[in-house]
């Protein structure tokens, strides 16, 4: 009475294994990437060598006299990202500290959909944003200032990066326990005792987390510094000259007329995947910070 | 009765628009330990809840009536609630100690308040711990993770804590329902000392535990307070019909 049917059996078999190859597509798609990232960063380490990759001290893929040295690119990577962080962190936790420990109910409402307006702007308004508006404006306070910039790509990027700081590590602080508040409170706290000695200690992990996956959205961030850092491989901790991040140098190759299979199309290859093996690593070290601080509280 | 710790006339609370304390009026004496008993959802932790101003954290939270410690109305717009709670502190039915280490869960409160001479924080760290009847178990391991500890560990730590700020009032809301029988006991022997030196108000479920350690008992029953008197009477002989019938267990 209770035995199914044989084309019951047969359609539920059938909806499992579609579902399963739907799945498939995304793994797929991951592999490929990989592969080919794999094998043409395999073909161009053929030709140069890491250790000329991570210490040259140089970046000409393009020019006649070759260099292949990551750090020029590392180094405007990093000094945007750095930038873009030292406005987005203090700005995202301040305003996360705002609203899951003082707002109201009514202003959070108001000021979180704001928030999460400037994520939804396209990177690409962001770029032309700082290229157009912020870079002229810095230069009437700065004169030295060179039209391309990392400091004006870092600081827009900085801008688009606040919502993902605050929202996530509103997250963080929202999921402490009451109890530790009323704790802190029935001992005689005030509410910024409460929200920086109690709450943002106990959600810390979790802060952690937003601020690598920000680095590693920073790091991987690609037209606002395509459009308004330059594009020039250099050496220098200066905000006020043009470099070129990894980001914006795959930008440049992939538009230009490389020939395919050369060398110099290859190095888009290297870069991708010191890219790849980069933002993976900040974000796997993010989900572990993320795990951790989510069964602590459970 | 210049001498009540607590004095509270027509205390009415509403969480929105809903009524969960309907006109209560109850004087607490210094010294005494008075148990709120009652069955769930009568007001009991409402009330308990309003003596140092916890429930202001509830934001459709609202409160009317006098309700004056020392001659003082709390409910008053000058009223300094930090320096309230400092006075008025408590524990509560979750152990809810700070993800830090033992030490530093009771130093929190020395130093939130200003303490900062680490003697002195070490010495009263370890007096409150010796008061709350934990210090023999914990002395060697200061340093570790109050969340490592035993339940019934956790809330003796959270006792100490706040004995740590030396309060004059503390608040008990159902501090053993998370514990066992044995962790019980050593909390109900702990709040039978601190009687002398401390006002206590306990909100409990137990019964028996509300006879065991208190002098005073109140019943609750739907927001309101049906009856209130020395422990003993409202066990033995009370008034209220509907006291009889919660204590010898015909409802609730």
């Amino acid at each position: 009475m209770f035995k199914k049917k044989e084309f019951q059996k047969l359609k539920e078999y059938l909806i499992e294994k579609l579902l399963f190859l739907f799945s498939l597509v995304s793994i797929l798609a991951t592999v490929g990437i990989v592969a080919v990232l794999s094998f043409e960063t395999f073909a161009f380490f053929n030709e140069v060598s890491l250790l000329k990759f991570f210490t040259d001290t140089q970046w000409t893929p393009l020019f006649v006299k070759k260099h292949f040295g990551i750090l020029p690119l590392l180094c405007g990577t990093l000094l945007t990202t750095l930038i873009a962080m030292l406005i987005a962190l203090p700005v995202g936790l301040i305003s996360a500290v705002y609203l899951s420990e003082y707002s109201s109910e009514k202003a959070k409402n108001i000021i979180k959909p704001i928030m999460e307006i400037l994520a939804a702007i396209p990177t690409v308004v962001y770029g032309y944003f700082a290229l157009l508006f912020v870079t002229p404006l810095l230069r009437k306070c700065i004169p030295g200032m060179s039209g391309f910039n990392s400091l004006s790509s870092g600081f827009v990027m900085g801008i688009m990066i606040i919502p993902l700081i605050s929202s996530l590590s509103e997250d963080a602080f929202h999921a402490v326990p009451m109890g530790l508040r009323e704790a802190g409170y029935a001992l005689g706290s005030n509410r910024l005792q409460v929200s920086l000695r109690i709450v943002f200690p106990a959600a810390f992990s979790g802060v952690l987390a937003a601020c690598v996956l920000a680095v590693s959205r920073a790091v991987g961030e690609t037209m606002i510094v395509a459009i308004a850092a330059g594009q020039q491989p250099r050496l220098t901790l200066n905000p006020l000259v043009p470099v070129e991040t990894i980001t914006a140098y795959i930008v440049q190759v992939s538009l230009g007329d490389t020939p395919h299979g050369s060398l110099e199309y290859r190095t888009i290859f290297a870069c991708g995947m010191f890219l790849f093996v980069m933002t993976y690593f900040l974000n796997i070290v993010s989900y572990k910070l993320r795990r951790r601080f989510q069964q602590v509280y459970e | 009765m210049n001498n009540t710790a607590f004095s509270i006339k027509q205390m009415r609370a509403f969480y929105g628009a809903k009524e969960v304390i309907k006109g209560v009026d109850i004087s607490i004496m210094p010294n005494t330990v008075t148990a709120l008993i009652g069955p769930s959802g009568c007001g009991k932790s409402t009330f308990i809840r309003s003596l140092n101003r916890i429930n202001d954290l509830i934001p459709s939270f609202r409160i009317s009536g006098d309700i004056m410690y020392r001659q003082k109305d709390i409910y008053d717009k000058e009223t300094d609630v930090v320096e309230l709670r400092r006075r008025v502190g408590m524990v509560f039915q979750k152990p809810n100690p700070f993800p830090k280490s033992i030490y530093e869960n009771i130093a929190y409160g020395l130093r939130i308040h200003g303490l900062n001479i680490k003697d002195t924080i070490d010495e009263i760290v370890e007096s409150s711990l010796k008061k709350a009847a934990l210090w023999d178990e914990v002395k060697d391991n200061l340093k570790q993770n109050a969340l490592t500890l035993s339940g019934g560990q956790q809330q003796r730590l959270c006792i100490a804590r706040t004995l740590a700020t030396q309060p004059e009032v503390i608040l008990f809301d159902e501090p053993c329902s998370a514990l066992d029988p044995i962790s019980t006991a050593k909390i109900e022997e702990l709040i039978h000392h601190l009687k002398q030196n401390y006002t206590i108000v306990i909100v409990t479920h137990n019964m028996q535990q509300a006879a065991r350690v208190s002098d005073y008992s109140g019943f609750f029953l739907l927001g309101e307070l049906i009856e209130v008197g020395r422990t003993h009477e409202i066990f033995t002989a009370p008034k209220d019909k509907r006291t009889e019938e919660y204590i010898t267990g015909r409802f609730g």
